[in-house]
């Protein structure tokens, strides 16, 4: 284990940590933990067991995906700009979950939800690498995500007002931006056997993406299988995105945020960079969702909001610094 | 010994033929120039020999798995892309790709091949430094060497000294030489038919996707060769020096 | 009325056929007095049913199409027969009303339009109490010409919540738990439905005396001993998912939780007896329980 894995590792028990202590009812930190890890009757267990640990299970899960799956977005196109959320990769996502949610089809079987995002977010990622190309330029996989995103959003917020529920329309914000109020164990289990899956298959990814480095070409003649890859990469990203937006919405900027910072701790690798950026987009959603209960401990705030005030002034630089190389 | 065959390769791409009939066959200790016009089908040559793109016809190397092909043949492209700011070791590390096995890490064997083609394309300095950061020629000799720590018994490289300063351009087609010496073979395209002439054991000749010449430079750069295929007038000498090659003016 | 952007509680526990023999009877009171108006719109739901009980024979053309929605309106049936509107200043005006009833939280650029046009609008509070009820009532028949029959529905509705106001010396502690997690305080209309048929807001408990946002662990680390949950809407959503939340189930866990319907909960109207009734009821089973 590297330096900073071990740090990262640490940062990340420490928010984990937190944010089981975090929360609007006022509960001391020794009793609450007691009562998560001893159990036993009245409220507290339930608030720990039921509320607070699918949250901050959640959170861990949800981020590290985002994390993993933008670091392999951007190592595959080789732009530091692929975030599955800018991208539209979550916006499908969401398309393919509110179908599955307003059909009814996420009732008649238990995996309907988590599979109908996956297919969201697969017919996302194939359409981003049509747009953008081979090799992804800023611009046009800049263009490609407006598009997708804004066809993407419309959709969505059409199913939600054909919907015969008056609550839906509104719902379109969670949709956009994401939350991890009011989630419980069963959302973990629909999300966690896709996130490990899609996890274990960009992990796959990290020689191949080193490879990549040197461009298709070099990289084909060294041996790595581009069409496995590609595959690889849209399933992985989907199943990983797919379940984390059917469970929590679409949260953005997280996997564009992460491995920017991280990219220069493991040398510009983009295998390392896998790993690094999983922990630390784990830490990432795992603090904006302490910051989002600390400031507004009852209300809502969607975690969108927070990743988006730290993310877009970052995105607004590299764009800026993309477009100096060019010149 | 056989590195290459290549028997009746041919391109066919949206039914336009752009390279047809190339019988090759490259043995050890060769430095073969693949020379030709803008367009000619050098590149596409090189990509199909190596599968990169479906050929037609047979050759040996596209027949095998991808990781033995890796080992069989180092491939240098022309577009010199370096997507990360990775240091200038690591990057040459990654020609080592085709020798690790899934989830195996880089040994004493790995290191020392990065090391010797950090030597031999005389980049001790710059081993610490940003890849990206480098000036272009640089990074033209940082991914030579990538292709050489492949230390594959061939090595395909498209243009490989184009934007290189006349020094390292000699230099380079030396240290293809020294691989030949160690019974290593080159395969490169070239534009400079000067340093082709004068640098390589063999040259082919590609015009409008066929071969229309194979042999030695003195051989194959005839005058009439030059000028109805280059469309230049020129001057082909041999020296005691070596061949001189000096064009002249482009033929109306 | 609830704040702009929270829906309205909902509820399925009772038919409401409770009080519609009663009603008809009111329907067919007297015609309206020589001055009053003739051709009365209600656009809003609650101004609807206060004007569908107060108006005169052919007195009132039209109600908002809300009211003929048996889920969220107590007069569905009623409501049926009447032409009805979608609170769209045009279709109103071209109904040549000479008078027209909304809610103050009616939009405000219709309400505006038809003022600009020239024609009287009559602007009704949402109730927060039901002392408020009786007053809208009152006011609703004056505006009407009908103050007669306004004081009998008042008469009649006062002697009906004396009947059912009985209270216990130790209350049940209720939460109101609807969509987004909004429940309803003591000073609340809800809330005094609840308190009205003896059970006690955990809301108030929780500093939210008004009402408003509560959280799901503050909910649980309440313990109330009933939670009263809105009716989910046809199709999908995730506001209304949070009352099917594990917990809330834990909460219950074997004791008699309840279901709240619209239609009796989100109107000052008399109906609203049903939904003291039902809670009553729900009381009565919860202390039944416990001994």
């Amino acid at each position: 284990m590297t330096r900073l894995t071990l740090i990262l590792s640490g940062l990340l028990v420490a928010l984990f940590v937190t944010a089981l202590l975090i929360g609007p009812a006022h509960i001391s930190p020794g009793p609450s933990l007691r009562a998560l890890i001893m159990g036993g009757e009245g409220p507290m267990t339930l608030v720990m067991r039921e509320i607070r640990l699918p949250r901050a299970l959640l959170g861990l899960l949800i981020g590290g995906a985002l994390g993993l799956a933008g670091a392999a977005m951007q190592g595959y196109l080789r732009n530091p700009l692929a975030d599955p959320g800018l991208i539209g990769v979550s916006g499908s996502a969401a398309l393919g979950a509110v179908l599955a949610i307003q059909t009814g089809f996420a009732t008649t079987w238990s995996l309907g939800l988590p599979m109908a995002a996956l297919s969201g977010a697969v017919l996302g990622v194939c359409a981003v690498l049509l747009l953008a190309g081979p090799r992804g330029s800023s611009l046009s996989l800049i263009l490609a995500g407006i598009a997708i995103s804004a066809l993407a959003g419309a959709l969505t917020a059409l199913v939600l007002n054909l919907s015969p529920n008056p609550f839906a329309a509104n719902e379109i914000v969670f949709w956009m931006m994401g939350s991890l109020s009011d989630r419980s164990m069963t959302h973990v289990w629909i999300a966690l056997p896709f996130i490990l899956l899609g996890s274990a298959l960009l992990a796959s990814l990290s020689r191949g993406l080193d490879a990549l480095t040197l461009g298709e070409d070099a990289a084909e003649a060294m041996g790595i299988g581009l069409r496995r890859m590609r595959l690889t990469l849209i399933f992985g990203t989907a199943a990983v995105v797919g379940a984390s937006t059917a469970v929590a919405g679409a949260i953005g900027f997280v996997g564009l945020v992460v491995p920017h910072l991280l990219r220069p701790f493991v040398g510009a690798r983009p295998g390392r960079l896998l790993l690094a950026s999983t922990l630390g987009g784990a830490a990432m959603l795992l603090a904006a969702d302490i910051v989002v209960r600390a400031i507004l401990p009852d209300r809502d705030l969607k975690l969108g909001v927070v990743t988006a005030l730290i993310g877009a002034p970052l995105f607004l630089h590299l764009i800026y610094r993309t477009r100096q190389d060019a010149t | 010994m056989t590195l290459l065959t290549l028997r009746e390769l041919g391109v066919t791409r949206r039914g336009r033929t752009v390279l047809q009939g190339i019988n090759l066959r490259v043995g050890t200790g060769e430095i073969v120039g693949l020379i030709g016009p803008n367009g000619a089908g050098k590149t596409t040559l090189m990509r199909a020999a190596l599968g990169l793109i479906p050929p037609t016809g047979h050759s040996s190397l596209a027949q095998l798995a991808p990781r033995a092909r890796g080992r069989a043949v180092a491939w240098l492209p022309q577009a010199r892309e370096i997507a990360w700011q990775v240091d200038v070791a690591t990057l040459i590390l990654l020609g080592r790709t085709p020798h690790l096995a899934t989830g195996q890490k880089p040994n004493a064997t790995d290191r020392a091949a990065v090391d010797r083609a950090i030597a031999r394309m005389d980049l001790s300095a710059f081993r610490d430094r940003t890849a990206t950061r480098l000036s272009g020629g640089e990074q033209a000799r940082v991914l030579i060497a990538r292709a050489l720590a492949q230390d594959a018994p061939l090595l395909m490289a498209d243009e490989p000294i184009a934007g290189l300063d006349l020094a390292h351009q000699i230099g380079t087609m030396k240290r293809f030489a020294d691989l030949a010496a160690e019974g290593r073979s080159v395969i490169v395209s070239l534009h400079d038919l000067g340093l082709a002439a004068r640098h390589c054991t063999r040259l082919v000749v590609i015009d409008k996707g066929r071969m229309v010449a194979d042999g030695t430079p003195l051989e194959t750069l005839t005058q009439t060769l030059v000028r109805d295929v280059f469309g230049v007038d020129a001057l082909v000498q041999a020296t005691p020096d070596g061949i001189l090659f000096q064009p002249r003016d482009i033929v109306g | 009325m609830l704040p702009a952007g929270v829906l309205p509680m909902s509820a399925s526990m009772h038919a409401s056929s409770l009080w519609i023999p009663w009603l008809v009877a009111a329907l067919t009171a007297a015609p309206a007095l020589a001055d009053a108006p003739r051709r009365v719109v209600s656009m809003n739901l609650c101004t609807d049913q206060l004007a569908m009980l107060v108006a005169g024979e052919g007195q009132l053309i039209s109600v908002s199409a809300l009211s003929a929605d048996p889920r969220g309106s107590a007069m569905a049936d009623v409501a049926a027969r009447y032409p009805l509107n979608h609170g769209r200043a045009e279709e109103i005006y071209l109904m040549q009303p000479d008078l027209v009833i909304a809610g103050t939280f009616t939009r405000r650029a219709t309400v505006d339009m038809l003022d600009r046009l020239g024609i009287p609008v009559l602007l009704l509070e949402p109730a927060y109490t039901l002392d408020d009820i009786a007053a809208l009532l009152i006011q609703t028949g004056k505006a009407l010409g009908q103050e007669a029959k306004a004081e009998s529905l008042v008469a009649d509705f006062q002697t009906r919540l004396g009947l059912l106001n009985s209270k216990d010396a130790a209350n049940p502690r209720a939460a109101l738990y609807s969509a987004n997690g909004y429940t309803s305080g003591d000073r609340t209309l809800a809330g005094e439905i609840l308190s009205a048929a003896g059970l006690d807001n955990v809301a108030a408990e929780a500093g939210l005396a008004d009402g408003g946002f509560l959280p799901l662990e503050v909910l649980v680390m309440a313990a109330p001993d009933t939670v009263i949950t809105g009716v989910p809407y046809a199709g999908e959503s995730r506001a209304e998912a949070v009352t099917d939340h594990p917990v809330i189930a834990a909460l219950r866990d074997g004791r008699p939780g309840a279901r709240m319907m619209d239609r009796d909960w989100v109107c000052g109207t008399p109906f609203v007896l049903q939904a003291i009734n039902a809670m009553a009821d729900l009381r009565h089973t919860l202390q039944d329980g416990q001994r």
